[in-house]
This record gives structure tokens, sequence and C-alpha cells, in this order.
């Protein structure tokens, strides 16, 4: 299992959003798009899921070119996206929103359990809160749903849209953690963050957008220690 | 505010099998007793004055509620909004219409050709169209629907603006005939299809089409990225609807055995709209309570006559502002969903 992104474009009606970026996550990385607002990295991670159509470029997974595969077979395939915001189905419950994560399969009823404990045991508050409604649960808790329903179409590579947005410090510690824990299991991961500092604690490698560019490749914890990039990006520069 | 709808809810999960059959049975004796509730002393305050009961009952009551339903499924249950529904009902009328002036063919034979055409319509707009969002949907469908009428208008196959005229009643079926004075049978035959279509969409709701739908109503990029296939499931959704337009057209044109374009104006659409968000979106309970109310309301006040239009427009307003969600609106999820039994 390999993900490479080669020479992407997108555009927005004529805006171009993505101006030819190019790159690689590897089977069992952690790898992180880390940049400030509109750098592009969301609009990266739709055009990897197929929610974004691409203009020029390759995206090439498992050796095949899935550029103009449909978003909905892309599940299939092993990608699986929680999205931005969150994206749960704030009117089924909890249990609906992880049973929808199986909706590709045909024959889920078999895994269904299965699957369900595992991702119970990743979140245990997910269990307790099984019948509640998606829309009533903690900004918290449904960033664990929207992780726990995209473990359910049990994923190759795992996309993760800016899972710490809105959350209180701790549950931003916690989410990190389990996003470790899910990688350790053997799911790839690619994560889109604006909270660079732990992104790159948990990442092996990371790639630095600026206005549609990638700017930056490298070992996360060499970005870490890279003056440069602590003054930009993690606010703990020479002037702190 | 009284939830009569978690309430019903409540007790209908507290039965058995055997006690939910049986309430369904009464359900449907009584209903089915419906055409001649205006005989009863008991029921009589149902008569409509002016206008005939039994007819006031199979059109609008019975027809509004079928097509509501059917309308139900595309805007309450996927969240396409349809503006132009009235076009699947002018295409099974005119099927009917067109081949029961013109062919051997009785209604009960035009029937699936009539659901036939009105479901390949569908498609055929929904291919293209299904691919917009919202307010993009909701322009195209309208724009169907009046290009629709505007071909009867000028067709002359269709009859142009005269219509069609000398279309046959259905003939008997288990030596219950069809006539001008007793609508007693059309009802029945409406009642039947209402009661498939409830059947119908109840076995939908539990299975895939109907959690696709949920999710596309609810966030369309999310369902795709669950694996839902947009544009199949929206077609489904879509055709059915028009299948259910189509056939109650069919049994229109049957009745009223004169169809001309006129009858299938872009207001019918819009009425049909509001019966379904008046009663409760999403909910068929809810909708049929809505088409019944909607439908049965300007005839049962046709005695104040002029301003009858103004009071039913009173009451929209009225209702809408104290239940903005419908009369019965859908269920709101927060109890615990019994796992299916295997």
């Amino acid at each position: 299992m390999r993900l490479e992104i080669k020479d992407l474009h997108v555009h927005y009606g004529k805006i171009e959003a993505i101006k030819g970026i190019s790159v690689v996550v590897n089977e069992g990385e952690i790898v992180t798009l880390i940049g400030a607002n509109g750098a592009g990295k969301t609009t990266t991670l739709k055009t990897i899921s197929g929610l974004r159509k691409v203009s020029s470029g390759a995206i090439i997974f498992d050796g095949q070119d899935i550029s103009n595969v449909a978003a909905h077979e892309r599940v299939d395939l092993g990608i699986s996206q929680a999205p931005e915001g969150r994206g749960i189905f704030p009117g089924m419950t909890v249990l609906e929103n992880l049973e929808m994560g199986k909706f590709h399969r045909k024959n889920r009823k078999a895994e269904m359990d299965e699957d369900l404990d595992k991702v119970y045991t990743l979140f245990p508050r997910l269990k307790e809160r099984v019948s509640q409604a998606g829309g009533t649960l903690s900004g918290g808790e449904q960033q664990m749903l929207a992780i726990g329903r995209a473990l359910m179409s049990r994923p190759k590579v795992l996309l993760l849209d800016e899972p710490s947005m809105g959350l209180a410090p701790q549950m931003i510690a916690n989410i990190f953690r389990i996003i470790t824990e899910i990688n350790k299991q053997g799911v790839t991961i690619l994560l889109v963050e604006q909270n660079a500092q732990q992104a790159l604690q948990r990442a092996h490698r990371a790639y630095i957008l600026e206005t549609g560019n990638v700017v930056k490749e490298a070992k996360a914890s060499d970005l870490l220690n890279d003056p440069a990039v602590r003054e930009a990006y993690l606010g703990t520069g020479a002037h702190s | 505010m009284l939830n009569i709808r978690d309430k019903g809810a409540a007790i209908w999960e507290k039965w058995n099998r055997p006690q939910r059959v049986t309430f369904a049975l009464v359900l449907i004796f009584f209903v089915a007793l419906l055409p001649y509730a205006g005989e009863f002393p008991l029921t009589s305050f149902l008569n409509t004055p002016i206008t005939s009961y039994q007819a006031t009952l199979v059109y609008p009551v019975a027809m509004f509620v079928l097509m509501a339903l059917g309308l139900n499924i595309v805007v309450g249950k996927s969240g396409l909004l349809d503006l132009g529904y009235v076009a699947f009902f002018a295409i099974g009328a005119y099927t009917m219409g067109i081949l029961g002036t013109t062919t051997g063919l009785n209604t009960w034979e035009i029937l699936p050709i009539g659901i036939g055409l009105a479901m390949l319509s569908g498609l055929i707009l929904g291919l293209p169209a299904l691919r917009l969002r919202g307010d993009y949907l909701a322009i195209v469908t309208l724009g169907f629907g009046e290009i629709v009428r505007i071909i009867a208008l000028n067709l002359k196959q269709t009859g142009g603006p005269n219509g069609v005229v000398g279309i046959p009643n259905p003939p008997a079926i288990f030596g219950q005939k069809f006539s001008l004075d007793d609508h007693a049978a059309y009802f029945w035959v409406i009642f039947l299809m209402i009661m498939l279509v409830i059947w119908m969409v109840r076995r939908f709701t539990v299975r895939r089409p109907g959690r696709a739908w949920e999710a596309i109503r609810q966030d369309e990029d999310v369902a795709a990225l669950m694996g839902v296939n947009l544009l199949v499931y929206k077609l489904w959704s879509f055709s059915i609807g028009a299948a259910i337009g189509g056939a109650a057209g069919v049994i229109y044109a049957s009745k009223v055995m004169f169809i001309a374009p006129d009858m299938f104006t872009f207001n019918v659409s819009v009425l049909i709209l509001a019966c379904v968000v008046f009663g409760g979106m999403g909910n068929m309970w809810g909708v049929i309570l809505g088409a019944s109310i909607l439908a049965y309301l300007p005839e049962r006040i046709r005695f104040i006559s002029n301003s009858r239009q103004l009071v039913f427009g009173m009451v929209l307003l009225v209702i809408m502002n104290v239940r903005p969600d419908g009369l019965l609106p859908r269920k709101k999820r927060e109890k615990i969903k019994q796992k299916e039994a295997k």
C-alpha cells in the first residue's frame, strides 16, 4: 500500500487552489500536511477522497491511478476520510453513524459486531452514547465518532481533516494519542492539521503547504527542531 | 407542545405483533368505510356542503394523500426539493387519456404503462438534474413541470388546450362498478395504492435505500465518503416518487374522464409540497394527515365561498407558525434503536 500524489492541480472554478503538489504516503506511516488557512490542505484531502475533481496530475493508490474513480468507489479501495468539521450525521444515532461507515460493504452484518467492538475499545465514550443522536454529542465526542465511523470501513489509509479543530487541549491530546494507537494497529494515516506542534510530534514525516504549494518536506522530528518552522508554525521561535 | 408523534410511536413500540396487526386491520376497516361516513349521524359532520362528500374524498383527499406520500419520498426522505411533481401526475393522466381513447386498453392495463412512463421520465429528468444540488435542482424540476404542461398544450396528440375528452372509466373489478355517482370504488382503489406505498416506504426505510436517502439528506458529501452512490440512490428516490405520481394521474384521468393542460399547473406541485411540509416532512403519518386536511378543508368550508381561500391561507399560516416542523414532525432521533433480530 502506498499513496502517491503526483504534481496535483485542483481548481475551484478559475481559481487554482492546488498548484502542483507531490506527496508520498508509505505503508504504516503517519504523514501530516501542515499549513495556514487557505494553504490547500483540506482541498488536497477532498481530492484524494474524490469529493473534488483533479484538474491535472495523478493520485496513485496501490499502483493504480484513481484520479477518475468516483468518491463512493474509493471507499472500497480502502480510502476512508473523517471529514472536516467532523461531518457526522447529526440526526442519526451514534450506532447508526457507525453503521453508515460500513455502508459500502454488501454483507456487512458479519463484520459489524467485530468492528463495532474495535471502535468501542478505542473510544469507550462512544459505547456509552450509542443510542444518542450524533448532533447531541460534544465536539470531542463528535470527532471520536467521525474517526470511529471512518474506521468501520476497514481502511488501508485513513484521511483525517483537522481532528483537533475546536477542541479543548486535554481532548486534543487524547485524540492524538488515539491516532497514534490506530496507526500502530496497521492503518496508514494522512493527517491534515493546523495544530503543528501535536501533528509533528505524532507524525513520521511532514509536508508544509503554503498557498497551494509544498514548500518543505522532511522528517517530522527535524521540522520540530527547525528554527524557521518553529517561528512560522509553532509560535515558539526566536522571538519567544 | 404536545408530541403526538412520539406518544403514538411509544404505544406502537410497546405492542406485540398480534396487537399491531389488529390495530392495522381495525384502522383499515374504518378507513374503508369512510365513503359512507356522510350517511351516519355520528360522522355526518364530515359532510361537505355544496360538493359531494364522496367525490371530495376521492379527489382531492385520497389523491392528495397518495401524491403527497410519493413526493415525501423525494423531498422528505432524500431531501431533494422537487417543484415539478405535477409533471409525473400529468404524464400518468395523459397516458391514460391518450391510450384510453385511442386503443382498446382499459384502465388497469394502462396503469402499469402510465407508471412505467412516469418512472422513465423521472429517470430522464433525474440523470442530468440530480447532479445539481438544492436550489438548482428545485429550479430545474420547476421548469420540467412547466415543460410537460406546455408540451401538452401545444401537441396535437394531446388535444392542445382542449385536452382529451371521453376517457373511459375503469371496468368493474370483483363486480364493483366504477360509476359517475358512486365514488366508493375509486376510493378503495386509491386506498389500496396508499397502503401499498406505506408498506413499500416502511420496507425501504429500514434497508439500504432508506439509509442512503437519510445520509444524502443530512450531508451529501459525507454520504459519498461512506460509499453511497449518490446518483443511483437519488435516481431511485426520484423515480419511485415519479411512479406514484404517475399512478395517481392514471386513476385521476380515468375518473374525471376529461383532462386538459390547465389541470396540471405549478399550483398543484406547490399544493402537494404544502401537504408534505404542513403534515411533517419525512414522516408518513404526518404527511397523510397534512394532505387530508389541506385537501379536505377548502371543500368543507366552501359555504363561505369567497373568503374560503383566505381562511385556508390563514389556517396554513397559523399552523406553520405554531408547528414549524409540521403537524407530526419526523422523529427526533434520541431513543435506543433496537438491534434488528437476527
